[in-house]
């Protein structure tokens, strides 16, 4: 289809002044995380073209950066394997089976993609806390699985849905079990909806943070995100570290981003209901 | 597993084979092995979100500060919820953030994928992946980046000055009447790359020979957008508002990590308020209320627009 040169010109000016405003921010902490130490007002010239990496040495330090990442890593792993493989079950269940209920369990798990977490939060601490069970891992792992399993079995149920029956029903004819037809039949094939899955739940549980701000008191479980709102409280005077600990906070996330921002975006776009 | 047990249960009856065989509904036989695999995702999930739900119900109707007794207080929460000027007003702001998080994004992007549907472009999946990295990131950073951004000596001050609106430079955060319309545009910029990108992928499924036909009838841009582009796009259209809509409503880290609610009550926002009420407060029955109407709300939005869409269809 022909355009004008002209069309094409003003096409290109207003997609780079949007791209630019989507990665101001980004740049802004960056720059700054880069920059010379504006709180503690030292040593200026520093290190190589002026950019001064050491920043991040010091904020990884003085903001138990180590700790929080520790925390957000076995927390979001943990999340990701326990809701990724209950989801699996669930969504074979749901996706290839019939049976009385389905169509209402369906709907029951819909309902947990769009509850906020705002709901379920205040008497979950409450009956946590009854249970002694605030102020531990479980009370940041449960809230966490059971809402990624609400969206994870909506998702594989849809993948299951559509997956070819021929193929289960040729497995069964060879005397597979319903076990062996999911495992060895059904979830090589699901790979990329699982990888989507996997990159999601990962996204969402990393970057969560009215779940552990609620349930964790302990700095030693503190999550990157909520270390680095503390962290803030801290340095509201500099912004230099700040920006370097937003780095640190932000960077896993980002770098996967980059690498698999098809299925980010595809998952995003096909069942960011949960957003 | 159970194999051994369910595998005399598994074979189909004929009449349901027949059944399935009619089509409709998943692939596969009818089997009750299905609440076996169904279990562990119910258990987790009935445990951690259906059950608290009903609590949150229960507590709603009670006086309670976490700790002594509750006492019964019927409905008096929920008037509150309609009373309380302040709480009105924090159910407010999300009506304006919703304005920031949801129309502003989607009459931008509508703007961005109309004119990306007209020309073929180079590097437009550069731009894609460009736009949609604020998606990625934690609120957390995004607030604290916006923050320096909105100081007095940040960045938007310095923009201002430059095009000659120095003005209007403040501290954007801790100015009563343009704290919140700042936090809400964070939402915009959160939000566009989402709405974008969900908008292309609507037009790259629209043929490009009914452009071509529009122009050999001599329609301009405007026209191609309003007959062809806008139509086509219902159904996109109706999702990005549903995800940004619920966004809005359930802003929280942002109000927190920004302004808590401040400066005074003129950023409080209904879920900011739950927490608030709930964990700093001591108002544990009023923050239920707030919550479950928020709950309301949200599922009633969803399933409006839900309805809308598939009734254009």
């Amino acid at each position: 289809m022909r355009v004008s040169r002209g069309e094409t010109a003003v096409n290109y000016v207003i997609l780079a002044a949007f791209a630019l405003f989507a990665v101001w921010p980004v740049l802004t902490v960056v720059v700054a995380a880069l920059g010379p130490d504006d709180a503690s007002g030292a040593t200026a010239g520093g290190g190589v073209l002026g950019l001064h990496p050491e920043n991040f040495v010091t904020a990884w330090d003085q903001g138990h950066f180590g700790s929080y990442l520790r925390t957000s890593v076995l927390v979001s792993g943990t999340v990701v394997v326990v809701s990724v493989v209950l989801s699996l079950l669930a969504g074979y269940a749901l996706g290839t089976m019939r049976f009385r209920g389905s169509t209402a369990m369906f709907y029951l798990f819909l309902v947990g993609i769009m509850m906020p977490s705002e709901a379920v939060l205040v008497p979950l601490y409450y009956d946590l806390r009854a249970l002694h069970l605030t102020d531990t891992i479980w009370a940041v792992l449960l809230p966490q699985i059971a809402q990624s399993v609400a969206f994870g079995t909506f998702w594989m149920r849809a993948w299951f849905r559509s997956s070819s029956r021929a193929i289960v029903e040729a497995a069964r004819l060879d005397g597979a079990s319903t076990w062996r037809i999911l495992w060895q039949v059904l979830v090589p094939l699901a790979r990329p909806a699982v990888v989507t899955l996997t990159v999601l739940t990962f996204m969402w549980t990393w970057n969560e943070f009215l779940v552990p701000l609620v349930m964790v008191v302990s700095e030693s479980l503190r999550t990157a995100p909520l270390g680095l709102a503390f962290f803030q409280g801290q340095y509201t005077q500099g912004f230099t570290l700040l920006a370097a600990g937003a780095c640190i906070v932000a960077t896993p996330v980002v770098v996967l981003y980059l690498f698999l921002q098809r299925h980010f975006i595809a998952g995003m776009l096909e069942g960011a209901v949960r957003e | 597993m159970t194999d051994t047990t369910t595998a005399a249960r598994s074979r189909p009856s004929a009449p349901e084979r027949a059944r399935r065989r009619r089509g409709g509904g998943p692939p596969g036989e009818p089997r009750n092995v299905a609440w076996l695999y169904l279990l562990p995702a119910l258990l987790v999930y009935a445990a951690f979100l259906l059950y608290p739900l009903g609590r949150a119900v229960q507590i709603s109707l009670y006086d309670w500060n976490g700790n002594t007794l509750a006492t019964w207080a019927g409905l008096d929460n929920y008037v509150e919820v309609v009373g309380d000027p302040a709480l009105r007003a924090s159910f407010g702001h999300a009506l304006v953030l919703i304005v920031f998080y949801a129309v502003l994004p989607v009459l931008v992007g509508l703007v961005l994928a109309a004119i990306l549907s007209r020309a073929e472009v180079r590097g437009l999946a550069f731009f894609r992946t460009v736009v949609f990295l604020p998606q990625v990131v934690a609120m957390v950073v995004i607030a604290v980046a916006w923050r320096r951004m909105y100081a007095p000596a940040g960045s938007v001050n310095d923009l201002l000055g430059a095009i000659g609106l120095g003005g209007l430079a403040r501290g954007w955060l801790g100015d009563y009447t343009a704290a919140l319309p700042a936090v809400g545009l964070i939402g915009t910029w959160f939000e566009i790359g989402l709405v974008t990108v969900l908008l292309l992928a609507g037009t790259g499924k629209i043929a490009t020979e009914l452009y071509e036909a529009a122009r050999l009838d001599g329609a301009g841009p405007v026209r191609e957008f309003l007959s062809i582009t806008l139509p086509a796009l219902r159904g996109e259209i109706a999702v990005a508002l549903t995800l940004t809509v619920i966004a809005a409503l359930r802003t929280f880290d942002l109000v927190y990590v920004t302004t808590r609610g401040g400066p005074g009550t003129s950023t409080s926002v209904p879920s900011y308020e739950v927490y608030n009420r709930a964990f700093q407060q001591g108002r544990v029955g009023s923050a239920a209320a707030i919550a479950v109407v928020l709950t309301i709300l949200i599922f009633a939005i969803s399933f409006g627009i839900t309805r809308i869409a598939d009734r254009d269809r």
